[in-house]
């Protein structure tokens, strides 16, 4: 039935909006859900980088059920997109928001001076505000096992590495590969492709295929698509994971994963939120916490190797094993780190060059 | 270098160069019937997720190849409907397409991501395939990469010695006079329209069933505007769109093995450029010298056909 609007029923209609708009306090109580949004560098079915914050972003609504709402903007460019992007999200009542790639770093902390009562998130980035918190996992930690196993079983002594874009995140995984093979194998090079892309399939497999075309028989890769350990099975070379347990595409070829988690993190921000307890916080957590995890190994890697790289998973976590304990030398041979120190987090997260071994 | 190295290189080019051909010598057709289809991403995604989907769910890669074309031509008909019909702006319609085709395809390729499939199979041809170097080289590969180079010869006859080429470039040029001496041009136009989809269909099968077999989200990474970019390049001529995708694909490729050999000394940056520096530098020596003046566009390239009735 369609009422007439007249001059009564439009009053009555206008008092009711104007009662429900008086009442802040109504927003506020138990039954509305917090808002949570999600910026996104990729598509959620990247099976990469962006596949494991889809993944955290469901273990909240998982853990809070009908007490919380996420929202998810994925593709989204670093660069102006990124700034309308996260506005956007804040203006429309989200309250939590994480922006969850590097380049999100100075967007963020400018959408953050313009809503104080919303609280940010911001992943692999250093820099902090009163509502901007920041968060990271220490790859490294992984790459450090996977560098154990790669020096172990390489044959030729090459490992590959596709590396994506030259941050110093990237730099620190290279380094930490390189380290860790050469204590097990001290002729061992890591041989580094850049593809200046964090996600491009068809790129990835040609830099996969350009190195073991030169000699390389373990590849290793710091970008997010299957293709480069897709390319190794098929030409019947060893590989790790990148983000995800990659298994399916590569079940002989895979030696292990570095899987990311970010779950807990999301719930426990989540937790802060709902219990009011949120704070500026920056985070750089890696084994010990559960921010990464290493997928089963797969066949090619035999007894005794599973028990050393269990070990030194075991020593990283207990602070015993330090992925980047000197003597460490650059890639001409002068030492940077002297026997007995290790390169301080500082340094790590402005790391801009190469170990000995390193061959890029 | 020897052939031991060279050849593998050779190998990856052929197949980084195989879908840029397919989607930029479809979409030189569509050109020169006067279409501007900027779409080709759009659809090139439609085709890799059709192909794919198809080939899991029916255990058939002919299957796929075969769904990926009728997906092409179906998005390529979507936007004929849109912009010949209903004579929307092909240039907004265009982006549109690849908008949608983006959206359609993570929406349809979502229960396949992480789900591994056969790499599309080398055509054995008994005895040549063995042969040394020239056996890889020349008859070593999947079915894709012989039709991306056979619709490239058949679009070159087709175009300069058949009538209807003649027809079809006539509307590209002057869709008034073309329709005064009684061609339908709408219909030239569909036609291209849908073998532009089809080749861009075409393309898409081989990113998903043979280039990386698998399916992840916008795999097709820009691609299809490297293929836009590369019809331009040609200057709208079949055997320059031949030769600019081996050249992009060869510059794209070199890059990468030059890195990996190392002791180049020149940074990665510098050495990723080199692909869009080689298309500047070409450009350039095309539009000046003796070739001036052949850049030629099809003169009724992107302008919609509004006969005087």
């Amino acid at each position: 039935m369609i009422r007439p609007i007249n001059r009564r029923t439009f009053l009555g209609t206008a008092a009711a909006g104007l009662t429900l708009a008086a009442s802040p306090l109504r927003g506020a109580s138990a039954a509305d859900p917090l808002k949570i949004g999600f910026v996104y560098v990729g598509p959620v079915g990247d099976f990469g980088w962006t596949h494991g914050h889809d993944i955290g972003r469901k273990a909240i609504e998982a853990k809070f059920g009908d007490k919380v709402k996420t929202t998810f903007v994925e593709s989204v460019a670093e660069g102006p997109d990124a700034e309308r992007v996260i506005r956007q999200l804040a203006s429309s009542g989200n309250k939590l928001i994480f922006t969850t790639s590097f380049g999100y770093m100075e967007p963020t902390l400018k959408v953050a001076k313009s809503f104080p009562k919303v609280m940010f998130e911001h992943a692999t980035g250093f820099k902090t505000a009163p509502n901007v918190s920041v968060y990271n996992s220490r790859f490294y930690e992984g790459r450090a096992i996977v560098g154990h196993i790669a020096g172990s079983l390489t044959k030729t002594g090459k490992i590959g590495y596709i590396a994506s874009v030259p941050i110093p995140e990237v730099v620190m995984g290279i380094n930490a590969t390189a380290i860790a093979a050469r204590k097990v194998r001290p002729d061992a090079e890591v041989k580094v492709v850049w593809v200046n892309s964090w996600y491009d399939p068809g790129k990835e497999g040609d830099a996969a295929k350009a190195l073991i075309d030169q000699g390389v028989d373990i590849m290793t890769q710091h970008t997010d698509s299957p293709a480069p350990l897709q390319i190794a099975e098929q030409r019947g070379i060893l590989g790790v994971g990148q983000a995800s347990d990659m298994k399916n595409f590569a079940p002989k070829a895979q030696l292990t994963a570095i899987v990311d988690e970010w779950g807990p993190y999301y719930v426990e921000r989540t937790q802060a939120m709902l219990d009011g307890t949120w704070k500026t916080s920056d985070t750089w957590h890696g084994l010990k916490e559960g921010f990464l995890s290493m997928a089963p190994y797969g066949d090619a890697v035999p007894e005794a190797l599973r028990k050393e790289a269990d070990d030194i998973k075991a020593g990283i976590i207990a602070g015993t094993y330090l992925p980047f304990a000197g003597p460490i030398k650059d890639q001409k041979g002068e030492v940077k780190i002297p026997e007995g120190k290790s390169i301080p987090d500082g340094d790590l997260l402005g790391m801009n060059w190469y170990v000995e071994g390193v061959q890029a | 270098m020897n052939i031991d190295t060279i050849l593998p290189m050779l190998l990856t080019v052929i197949a980084a160069a195989t879908p840029l051909l397919l989607a930029s010598i479809g979409e030189l057709v569509t050109e020169k019937a006067g279409v501007l289809n900027l779409g080709v991403e759009g659809m090139m995604l439609a085709g890799a997720v059709i192909a794919f989907a198809t080939t899991v769910g029916t255990g058939s890669a002919a299957l796929g190849i075969v769904a990926a074309m009728l997906a092409g031509m179906a998005t390529a008909l979507v936007f004929g409907v849109l912009t010949l019909t209903l004579m929307a702006n092909q240039v907004a319609t265009g982006l549109a397409l690849t908008i949608f085709g983006i959206g359609l395809s993570s929406l349809i390729g979502s229960g396949y991501i992480g789900v591994p499939v056969e790499k599309l199979a080398h055509l054995d041809i008994a005895g040549l395939s063995d042969l040394p170097v020239i056996g890889p080289l020349l008859f070593g590969h999947d079915v894709l990469v012989y039709a991306a180079v056979a619709i490239t010869f058949a679009v070159a006859w087709f175009l300069k010695h058949t009538r209807a080429g003649l027809i079809l470039r006539a509307v590209g040029e002057s869709d008034l006079s073309a329709h005064s001496i009684g061609y339908d041009v709408i219909k030239v136009r569909y036609m291209a329209v849908l073998f532009g989809g089809l080749c861009s269909g075409l393309a898409g099968a081989y990113l998903s069933l043979s280039y990386t077999p698998m399916w992840v989200e916008g795999m097709t990474a820009g691609r299809g505007w490297i293929a836009l970019a590369l019809v331009a390049f040609a200057s709208w001529r079949p055997w320059r769109v031949l030769g600019g995708a081996y050249i992009f694909g060869g510059v794209t490729i070199l890059q990468l093995y030059l890195q990996g050999s190392g002791g180049i000394g020149v940074p990665a940056q510098v050495m990723n450029m080199l692909p869009y520096l080689a298309t500047i530098i070409v450009l350039t020596v095309i539009s000046a010298g003796p070739w001036r003046g052949r850049l030629d566009a099809p003169a009724c390239l992107g302008k919609p056909f509004r006969p005087a009735s």
